[in-house]
């Protein structure tokens, strides 16, 4: 135990001799919440869209009006023909255009039938039926208050955005990124500093010494572990300060839970040193097998509901997927340990094996 | 131009304000084997780097090969050969593969690559070892096979950065062949070493403490000078000076 | 050349010898394309909806039978209150709610008009607007439905005054089958490419830094831009075949469409290689552990994927974000791959693009070889 708790001490030293990992390690986290966290935004904002309006009048200046009122729509332009609109398309210039027909007021009031295009951008499928789905409510809210009365039925849903009315992006962003960047940092750091003393020949030197492999694994990540959890305490700051995203559940189960997740990914980090021989395989696997995983399996940018089923099945093994539930649910949410203990469970299992991987490796490289 | 194969005047290299080297004067004759003696941290390996063109001094001058060191760098590269302390060939390479990218990036043609690759290997006897990853092979080979390799391009200077490291006395042995013949056919060495029974193959000395050459000559010379039977007791003089004889 | 020659080789002997990291440089793209090409959507397969049918009559049940009847909702079960459901939102039971209030069918049949409330989980932004919009064409449809079946309580007006039917025609223009893969492969593709190359340029000279041999190179005579030039050749041509490799899962596995000249996507390719790959030397030359050339690697391709507009749109940025997107070569080389592939665009359309790309090539290079030092001053 002396033994072990000195081998601590000289992995905590040896960190805190480090200035420049310790400050990459403290604030690369928080950096990197700070600047994506502002600048990615998931919803569709000013859509460039161009009108061609052959004859404006009242009806149609009534409908340009609104889109560009609307925070989601800038409008380009305003053409007379629809000449030009694929050369637009083309360079990117506008996303949408909207073509209507002549006379227009006329129409409407003659009870004529009113052909209106609207041409989406659909080479991106996700954000075009999106832009697509604003546009036509638009032209039906002006349609129905510009048209007379209707003999029609109308079922008039309202809705309510729970947990994030304004559907405030960065409120579903940031804690995502908490759990983007604490996987891949935590699982990088341990992977990483195993593998190096395994190259530079040190790794020898302590297998040999009285201490277990196992409590040799631990100590070097004791230190991580204290570093992580003051990284998260930042982020978590920054989130509410700057950010402003709700904590509605409990902080301490929030805190707990960080914790618990740091483990897992230095867990992780610890299985995939055992499988690298080199740093640079360990950070390979950590950051090219880790981060597209994570950033598209775990909910974090893609909805988990729009997944396959194969997929979301392949999606149970991301740890961080289980995670953002966790985070989303406790600031976002106000859940607590009652609707969240599956995904505990899951954490901890996850935690148990990849250390029980990773323990048994080190004692098999020994033998 | 100088007509000695290192002409250093005054070499000093501060770090912040520490002073690593402290104006060495000195200088290596065509075909010397000139040892760099002192303790760690003496300023040996400093002083070798600056000659070597991997730290720029910070004041002094030198010529290495005929060229200054500070104006005609590139030149200074081309003539010399250099053998770090750490090993520095690549262990992921086979032998023959450290040889002929050496080799390419000296210069040396295709068929001298060939031809010198066969006479590296017989004269230290890897010759079925040509094909070996340099991983797999026992240090004490590793350490001829990059003095070799350092000599390849057949330099006028080659600096040696504590060759014999943890080598055993028979490889040492050897060791000590290959320098005595490659200074035998005119080029120059400068060793540094922490033996000083090696200290004793060398044509001349140079002992440093705390970046400045407390003694200089041959070594029985430096050995008269002190009034001391062996190297050993001159330098432990020289290091520790309250330690009377 | 000859010196750049032997460098190259040796460079390709050690990742070939490696071959715990030749698995992985082509392992992790090809799997992780034919993957996650699948993931990169905001199309909800189904959307679990609970439905609180508080009127309990045959046109508040058609209405349910409505939506079990399309393919976007799964009517999970109905809750007698709204408690229940409120509960069943927390746990991500079911990602909305449809609560039908009492008088539901009387509202219809007296005034022409009912209100449904629509719950919605907004955990997951994006997904709450689609899942609204598709909610809100149902209740419209079976609206419309009605107005022929149902027997008319209260009527204003008789038939003389005809509002003009609105006939709104969407179109979709350059991916008509509003097949996301077609657009998010070559997304992915330049994604797992640049993770790659960055990665092994990133630790490449710092590792040898570590390990000793940089300095036995620094005391030769080659010169920097020799040194730099055949640390880059060896990392662009195996990106090209780990590129060309994805390209032809990309067309075979997806049917990615290749409407344009293919030679102009790898014209843009081959320059934007430098770009990415010049960027990871120059990281490589600033760090001094591989772990610090990690970080630094990690940090800019976070950049590169988060700001280039490759999940997420880049017209919602706030300005200053897309002015950062502008300086982004992902974003470009994206811009160049999807215009190219997906529509057609040719030369007249990219080719500024491509000599941008060109221009900050040679200057992430120069920059590189630059900061590469032989000697510590």
């Amino acid at each position: 135990m002396k033994a072990f708790l000195g081998f601590v001490r000289k992995e905590t030293l040896h960190l805190l001799r480090d200035r420049q990992t310790l400050a990459i390690l403290l604030l690369l986290p928080l950096i990197q919440v700070l600047i994506f966290g502002f600048a990615v935004r998931t919803d569709v904002r000013k859509i460039p869209i161009a009108v061609v309006d052959p004859t404006p009048d009242i009806a149609t200046l009534e409908l340009r009006d609104r889109l560009a009122a609307s925070e989601r729509f800038h409008v380009v332009g305003v053409a007379s023909s629809s000449q030009n609109l694929e050369t637009q398309f083309r360079a990117g210039s506008i996303r949408q255009a909207l073509v209507l027909p002549s006379e227009v007021e006329r129409r409407l009031g003659r009870g004529d039938s009113l052909l209106i295009q609207l041409l989406t951008d659909g080479s991106d499928p996700n954000t075009g039926g999106i832009m697509q789905g604003y546009a036509t409510a638009v032209i039906h809210r002006w349609y129905g208050d510009a048209a007379p009365a209707q003999d029609g039925l109308r079922i008039e849903p309202t809705s309510r955005l729970r947990y994030n009315p304004t559907l405030e992006s960065s409120h579903l962003f940031v804690p995502g990124l908490v759990a983007f960047v604490l996987t891949i940092m935590s699982a990088m750091m341990t992977a990483i500093s195993i593998t190096r003393e395994k190259e530079t020949g040190t790794m020898e030197m302590l297998l040999v010494s009285p201490i277990r492999p196992a409590a040799i694994v631990v100590g070097k990540v004791i230190p991580y572990i204290v570093l992580g959890f003051s990284g998260v305490i930042l982020v978590l700051i920054a989130a509410r300060v700057v950010f402003q995203v709700p904590l509605r559940g409990s902080l301490t189960l929030l805190l707990a839970e960080c914790g618990l997740y740091i483990i897992t990914a230095l867990a992780l980090g610890i299985v995939i040193s055992t499988k690298a021989p080199t740093q640079r395989t360990a950070m390979i696997f950590a950051l090219a097998g880790l981060m597209m995983p994570t950033m598209l399996l775990s909910g974090f940018i893609f909805p988990l509901d729009s997944l396959p089923g194969w997929l979301q099945a392949i999606s149970f093994m991301v740890p961080a997927r289980w995670f953002l539930v966790v985070v989303r649910g406790i600031m976002i949410k106000g859940a607590g340990l009652a609707t969240l203990w599956q995904e505990t469970l899951v954490l901890l299992g996850m935690t148990a094996f990849f250390l029980l991987v990773g323990s048994r490796k080190l004692a098999i490289r020994l033998s | 131009m100088s007509t000695y194969a290192i002409d250093a005047h005054e070499l000093t290299r501060r770090f912040g304000q520490f002073t690593a080297v402290d104006a060495i004067t000195f200088h290596v004759e065509q075909g010397e084997v000139f040892g760099f003696l002192g303790a760690n941290g003496a300023g040996k390996t400093t002083a070798m780097r600056m000659l070597i063109g991997l730290l720029v001094p910070t004041s002094g001058s030198a010529t290495v090969a005929g060229y200054d060191i500070s104006t005609q760098a590139e030149q200074v590269r081309r003539r010399i050969g250099y053998m770090s302390q750490r090993f520095s060939l690549y262990e992921d390479l086979t032998v023959q593969e450290n040889i002929t990218l050496y080799g390419g990036i000296y210069g040396v043609s295709d068929r001298d690559i060939t031809t010198r690759t066969g006479g590296i290997l017989a004269r230290i006897g890897l010759e079925h070892a040509g094909n070996e990853l340099v991983r797999e092979i026992p240090l004490g080979w590793k350490q001829q096979l990059a003095f070799c390799v350092a000599l390849l391009h057949r330099p006028g200077v080659v600096f040696l950065d504590e060759p014999t490291g943890g080598v055993d006395p028979i490889t040492r042995r050897r060791f000590w062949e290959l320098i005595y013949e490659t200074a035998a056919q005119g080029t120059s060495v400068l060793v540094t070493t922490h033996y000083l029974d090696e200290a004793e193959y060398c044509n001349r000395i140079s002992i440093m403490v705390d970046g400045a050459i407390a003694a200089m000559g041959v070594p029985s010379a430096v050995r008269n000078q002190f009034g001391a039977a062996t190297l050993d007791d001159v330098f432990l003089r020289l290091t520790r000076p309250g330690a009377g004889v | 050349m000859r010196t750049i020659l032997f460098l190259v080789r040796k460079e390709f002997l050690q990742i070939f010898r490696d071959h715990t990291t030749v698995a992985q440089i082509f392992m992790i793209p090809v799997v992780q394309l034919l993957v996650l090409s699948n993931a990169a959507t905001f199309d909800l397969k189904q959307t679990r909806l609970l439905v609180v049918d508080e009127d309990r009559t045959t046109v508040s049940a058609g209405l349910v039978q409505r939506l079990e009847g399309g393919r976007q909702f799964r009517v999970v079960r109905q809750a007698p209150s709204d408690q229940v459901a409120e509960q069943a939102l927390l746990d991500r039971d079911v990602t909305a709610v449809l609560h039908i209030p009492r008088h539901f069918e009387e509202d219809l049949v007296q005034h022409r008009r009912a209100k449904v409330q629509l719950i919605l989980n907004a955990e997951e932004g994006s997904a709450a607007g689609i899942i609204q919009s598709n909610a809100t064409t149902i209740l419209s449809d079976y609206a419309r439905e009605l107005s022929a079946t149902l027997p008319a309580g209260r009527r204003s007006f008789t038939g003389t005054m005809r509002p003009a039917p609105l006939d709104l025609r969407t179109q979709r223009w350059f991916n008509p089958t509003r097949n996301y893969k077609h657009y998010m492969v070559p997304a992915l593709l330049v994604a797992l490419t640049t993770i790659i190359g960055l990665l092994l340029t990133a630790q490449n000279i710092t590792r040898e830094y570590e390990l000793g041999t940089l300095e036995q190179l620094n005391v030769t005579p080659m010169t920097k831009l020799q040194f730099i030039a055949a640390k880059l050749i060896p990392f662009w041509l195996l990106s090209l075949v780990i590129f060309t490799i994805g390209l032809t899962i990309g067309k075979l596995v997806f049917g990615i469409p290749m409407r344009g000249n293919l030679v102009l996507v790898y014209l843009a390719l081959m320059v934007y290689l430098i770009v990415v790959l010049g960027l990871g030397l120059w990281i490589s030359t600033i760090t001094r552990t591989q772990q610090q050339a990690m970080f630094v690697a990690f940090f800019v391709i976070l950049i590169f994927l988060l700001m280039g507009g490759l999940f997420t749109p880049l017209d919602s940025m706030p300005d200053w974000a897309q002015a950062v997107a502008e300086a982004n070569p992902v974003k470009h080389f994206v811009f160049i791959m999807r215009s190219v592939l997906v529509k057609g665009a040719g030369l007249e359309t990219v080719g500024t693009t491509i000599l941008g790309l060109a221009a900050a090539g040679l200057a992430v290079l120069m920059l590189a070889v630059r900061r590469y030092r032989k000697y510590a001053a």
